[in-house]
């Protein structure tokens, strides 16, 4: 048997084989092999993609909630400063409005007593007029019988008058 | 002799110590310094006998030969009537019959010596080759060149040892895969443990190394089964034929002719427009070279695979023949004490044998992934 020379016979056992093999293989090994195992490296990938995505959708959602968080925050901020704000309005309104009520009631009272003063003051006077007027009625009443003690009056009187 | 085997050893084993390499040295020292002693003491017992002479008495070409070539029985060991052979069918084919008898009826003879008769037929062995004597003929003659006169082949289709060894690689890739590997992947989608897991880890090797880079994405799956196949038949049948008494058959110029021709039917019958049209019709080149370079791809079709072919071939029969003549080289020099060196040499060309039996199987389907690939590929026009 020559070392460089094929033999016809190993040849001709050599390509069946191989070639029943390979058929066997084909169908029995490789195929079911290679399906598996791009099965297991899909669902591998699948699971990695959706493990990315749940992390992915985990920060979305704790973004969200810082989001959330910031913005009721800042909503209670707004609140606190509004209700600050209104406290103050509240407060400068009612002690306005209190000053213009008293500003008011003093005026008020002020008006009154004027009034009252001015009607005690005419009162008074009426009442000194009448007074004086009576006080005069009896002097005169009394004086005028006495003719000296008349002309002194009416001197005096006058010269009251003039002092007016 | 010594002085030169040293670097060799180191350069072999990079990261060995200094303490090991000097341990080796020493070992190599004793050997060569005792092997003469060895000589001598036989020169003194008998003539001294040449080379020549030596090498008559114990002919280390006939048994190299007789080890890497085919054989019609499988041999274990023993020598004559007294080996033990396992016989295997002789199946031949001559003058429209087939004629069949088991290889043991030639009683280990391989000179031509030992007639079967069959179906009125006489054939006998010589030098593994099967002979159909000439009608009328008693007994085998030949000329001064040895070649028989009255005799003729016929068409030998005899399981032979090497065919023998080639049904074990595929009852063991059965085993392996089919009923292994594949039986764990029909019943889950897990990833298999233990052996399992080699094999699997390997078809991963030569799915992700050989073919997606050599073919690419789109086309790979239909190549992948005569890839796969390729690559675990050579390996196995590699290792297969490290053992002891094992059969060569990936260094059989006929078995890789046949692989070499399974590349070459599927690249050519996978070709495209493209593949064909840069072969034999080169674009963006002066048209008188067009010719020329056609003929040169032309003949780069036969060549590549006929180069994956001789590789193989080559490479493992080269191997064996090695670690042979380093064993044979105890029985030349006829000198125990040359085991001591021959030994180990020996061993590390097997060791060196393993690592050659993946490469050899790894080289012959990454290139036949490569030349599909360029066969398949598709190019982008300018």
């Amino acid at each position: 048997m020559d070392l460089i020379t094929p033999e016809i016979g190993l040849f001709f056992w050599q390509t069946v084989v191989f070639l029943i093999l390979m058929f066997l293989m084909a169908k029995f090994a490789w195929k079911p092999i290679l399906n598996s195992v791009r099965n297991r490296e899909q669902s591998i990938n699948d699971a990695l993609a959706s493990a990315e995505n749940a992390r992915k959708e985990m920060q979305n959602l704790k973004s969200d909630n810082e989001q959330l968080m910031k913005e009721a925050r800042a909503e209670r901020d707004a609140i606190l400063k509004e209700a600050r704000e209104l406290k103050e309005k509240v407060i400068t309104d009612a002690s306005e409005e209190a000053k213009v009520k008293a500003d008011k009631i003093v005026a008020d009272a002020k008006r009154s007593i004027e009034l009252e003063k001015q009607s005690a003051m005419a009162e008074l006077k009426n009442q000194v007029a009448e007074l004086s007027v009576e006080i005069a009625e009896k002097i005169v009443r009394k004086e005028l019988s006495d003719k000296k003690e008349q002309h002194q009056m009416i001197e005096k009187m006058i010269g009251d008058a003039k002092l007016n | 002799m010594h002085g030169n085997l040293e670097p060799i050893i180191l350069s072999r084993t990079g990261t060995m110590t200094a303490r090991k390499s000097l341990v080796i040295s020493l070992y190599f020292a004793i050997a060569f310094t005792i092997s003469p002693m060895f000589s001598f003491a036989q020169a003194h017992e008998q003539e001294e006998k040449s080379l020549q002479e030596a090498e008559e008495e114990f002919n280390a070409t006939d048994m190299i030969m007789h080890h890497i070539g085919d054989a019609h029985g499988w041999h274990f060991f023993g020598e004559g009537d007294s080996s033990v052979t396992l016989p295997l069918p002789v199946i031949l084919y001559t003058d429209g019959e087939l004629v069949t008898f088991m290889s043991s009826e030639f009683h280990h003879d391989t000179e031509g010596q030992h007639i079967v008769e069959k179906d009125g037929m006489r054939f006998v062995n010589l030098h593994e080759d099967i002979y159909k004597l000439d009608a009328g003929a008693e007994t085998i003659e030949f000329d001064e060149e040895h070649h028989p006169l009255n005799a003729s082949k016929p068409w030998d289709l005899s399981i032979t040892k090497n065919v023998a060894a080639m049904f074990l690689t595929v009852i063991l890739m059965i085993l392996f895969f089919s009923v292994g590997l594949a039986r764990h992947h029909k019943k889950n989608e897990h990833a298999p443990r233990g052996f399992n897991n080699v094999l699997e880890t390997l078809v991963l090797f030569v799915r992700d190394e050989i073919a997606l880079p050599q073919i690419g994405e789109k086309k790979y799956m239909k190549f992948m089964p005569f890839l796969l196949t390729v690559f675990f038949f050579i390996w196995i049948t590699n290792l297969m034929g490290l053992l002891p008494g094992a059969a060569n058959v990936t260094g059989n110029i006929a078995v890789t002719v046949s692989l070499g021709l399974f590349t070459m039917l599927i690249m050519i019958f996978n070709g495209n427009k493209d593949f064909y049209k840069h072969t034999f019709w080169m674009p963006g080149i002066p048209t008188w070279v067009k010719p020329i370079l056609a003929i040169v791809e032309g003949l780069g079709l036969l060549i590549k695979p006929a180069a994956l072919m001789i590789r193989l071939f080559a490479n493992i029969t080269a191997g064996h023949i090695i670690i042979l003549s380093l064993i044979g080289l105890i029985f030349i020099l006829e000198n125990a004490g040359i085991a001591g060196v021959s030994v180990p040499f020996a061993l590390f060309i097997t060791v060196l044998e393993l690592l050659v039996a993946f490469l050899q199987a790894f080289i012959f389907t990454i290139l036949s992934a490569l030349f599909i690939g360029m066969a398949v590929e598709e190019h982008e026009h300018h």
